[in-house]
């Protein structure tokens, strides 16, 4: 693996239209070789687009974008030997056993067969499956799929990891466990993970992330810069009369309030030196307050004016049903 | 837990590649084919139906007419052509569960050609359908057909060649056909003619006008003649019983020999395949 790549992905100026729907409308990225990088949006934001670009499934409409070196539309196959891929939907064969399934795809990838025993032990031993290899997968739980599929996509020691929402559907414990394996991967390999999903917890994990929203990059940072930037503290309180809530607190405090998820929200810089004046000069009463520091949640309300469910909730966004149709 | 890492080399494409990719697509069906005993036995009940009662039902009323021959002997070759569609067209429409289920796009992302990959399902497909036609060879001798070698031979491999082709066909319908529902009546409206106008059932001479051109236009007549051409030459019959059941294929004067019927297969077999492989590399 000599090879030298300035970025593991680079992308300039990508933009897809499909019929009707501008799913992705001119993004630029650099990730670095070795960085766990999280791709952020509410679904139907262009995430799942741009990945498949990135994997070479789906042709860009505009602009460049390059993989581990390699242009995605000119060298695909180049590309599609130095990356591995966990789609959302499953994409393994149940009546085959994990380890059947594995050996498929390193036949599949050309894996050189003198490494190819050793390799899949290594990548099953990784996953906690090695004891269940023998079994057919449709005797899997979710999770456990879930870590073969990652597992495959290791196998044959890819320079770029893509994963497509690893999490989605699964339980939060089965969650967390997904990225103690994509934690642990850093530590055991030479490789770069490039991971969507629309849960902004999971970000945390990521060294830096990209939010996405209609089809363009709206803050690239470190989770830690992106909430520093906000600077403020989030107060979300709970009242009578929500209208008049918002109107008392733009008259007294010159504070802009919207009600998110059924409860009035805003951004003041101390929160909570800020509750006791609350109390004192509001007009309406109030039920509940809590105070919370700056969340990548809070960052993509900033960014977008939305919190990422209403996002997701909201109407006027056909490409959020289409994208999943596909 | 070792800290070593095996990173394995993945060597760029060639020849070699692409045959490693096809032989794996060809050992999972045969994985599959071993797992699905039941598969096994529903695709032989069909053709044992088709020999015996339609064959025994029919050889009495049409025994006047067949001479020396018995009618359960003309209809082996048939039977075992047809034997072979059932299979293999479902070989090459399982594709529409490979799609369902996702391992399609598994196939289709690797770094190898989409013809590597439908090729093993093709010879795949043709292995499992030639296999089970096995049991039906071995009941030859049964309908009075001689358990000749070279005969069973030539068989084994216009089956395989036959099976090929159809499984290419159920890959092409498959590229179209997008649900599981929607491959059932696929089968319905696209198979089950293609037995009915092959001459597997009943000869090729003396048919009406339409009829003929219907048979002369389909690629599996010219899987089907050559074997009960095969299976002829090794029964001891009268000129007139041959000319009736056995009357070759006829593009106007012109009889069609037997190694440009084989042609014929092998070249539907290269058009199906070609077609099936320009749709699958469209579809992501």
């Amino acid at each position: 693996m000599g090879e030298q790549v300035a970025a593991a992905v680079r992308v300039r100026g990508l933009v897809k239209r499909y019929k009707e729907v501008e799913a992705v409308r001119g993004i630029d990225l650099d990730v670095v070789p070795g960085e766990t990088f999280g791709f952020l949006g509410p679904n139907g934001a262009g995430k799942s687009t741009t990945i498949k670009i990135l994997c070479t499934l789906v042709e860009a409409t505009e602009g460049t974008a390059q993989v581990a070196g390699f242009d995605v539309a000119r060298d695909r196959d180049a590309v599609r030997r130095r990356i591995g891929l966990v789609f959302q939907e499953p994409t393994l064969d149940a009546y085959l056993t994990g380890e059947q399934n594995l050996r498929f795809h390193g036949e599949l990838y050309g894996v050189d067969r003198s490494t190819a025993a050793a390799r899949r032990e290594e990548v099953l031993q990784m996953v906690g499956l090695w004891d269940r290899r023998r079994d057919a997968v449709q005797t899997y739980s979710g999770g456990m799929r879930r870590r073969l599929e990652i597992a495959r996509g290791l196998l044959h020691s890819p320079q770029v990891l893509f994963l497509d929402e690893p999490t989605i559907g699964l339980d939060p414990q089965t969650r967390a466990s997904i990225w103690e394996y994509i934690r642990e991967l850093h530590r055991r390999e030479d490789i770069t993970v490039f991971v969507t999903t629309h849960y902004m917890d999971e970000a945390e994990n990521c060294d830096r992330i990209a939010i996405m929203n209609e089809g363009r990059i709206v803050a690239l940072d470190t989770p830690e810069a992106l909430k520093r930037a906000i600077g403020k503290d989030r107060v979300v309180i709970t009242t009578d009369d929500d209208g008049a809530a918002i109107a008392s607190l733009r008259e007294q405090f010159e504070i802009e309030a919207a009600v998110h998820e059924g409860a009035v929200s805003f951004a003041v810089t101390d929160g909570a030196a800020f509750v006791p004046q609350l109390f004192a000069r509001l007009d309406v009463p109030i039920h509940s307050v809590s105070v919370t520091r700056p969340s990548l949640d809070d960052v993509f309300l900033a960014h977008t004016g939305t919190t990422i469910r209403d996002a997701e909730r909201g109407g006027g966004n056909p490409f959020a049903i289409m994208a999943r149709g596909r | 837990m070792t800290t070593e890492v095996a990173a394995v080399r993945i060597p760029a494409g060639g020849l070699r590649h692409e045959l490693r990719a096809a032989s794996v697509v060809w050992q999972r069906e045969m994985i599959r084919f071993s797992r699905d005993r039941a598969r096994v036995v529903s695709s032989l009940v069909q053709p044992v139906l088709f020999l015996f009662v339609l064959g025994g039902g029919l050889s009495s009323i049409v025994q006047a007419g067949t001479g020396s021959v018995d009618f359960k002997t003309f209809l082996f070759p048939g039977v075992l052509a047809t034997s072979v569609l059932f299979t293999a067209a479902f070989a090459g429409i399982s594709m529409v569960w490979d799609r369902e289920f996702g391992f399609l796009r598994e196939m289709l992302v690797a770094p190898v050609s989409t013809a590597a990959i439908l090729t093993g399902k093709c010879v795949g497909g043709a292995t499992v359908a030639t296999l089970q036609s096995l049991v039906l060879l071995a009941l030859a001798g049964t309908v009075g057909v001689p358990y000749d070698v070279v005969m069973l031979l030539e068989l084994v491999g216009l089956l395989f060649l036959m099976a090929f082709m159809i499984t290419a066909l159920g890959l092409l319908l498959a590229s179209r056909v997008k649900t599981i529902q929607a491959a059932m009546p696929m089968v319905q409206l696209i198979i089950t003619p293609l037995m009915f106008l092959s001459g597997a059932l009943f000869p090729l001479s003396g048919l009406p006008g339409w009829l003929t051109v219907l048979t002369h236009v389909n690629p599996m007549t010219y899987a089907v003649e050559p074997m009960r051409s095969v299976v002829f030459a090794r029964l001891d019959t009268d000129a007139a019983t041959l000319a009736a059941f056995d009357p070759g294929i006829h593009w106007g004067d012109y009889r069609v020999s037997l190694g440009l019927q084989v042609l014929v297969v092998v070249l539907a077999c290269l058009l199906l395949l070609t077609a099936a492989v320009a749709r699958f590399a469209r579809t992501e």
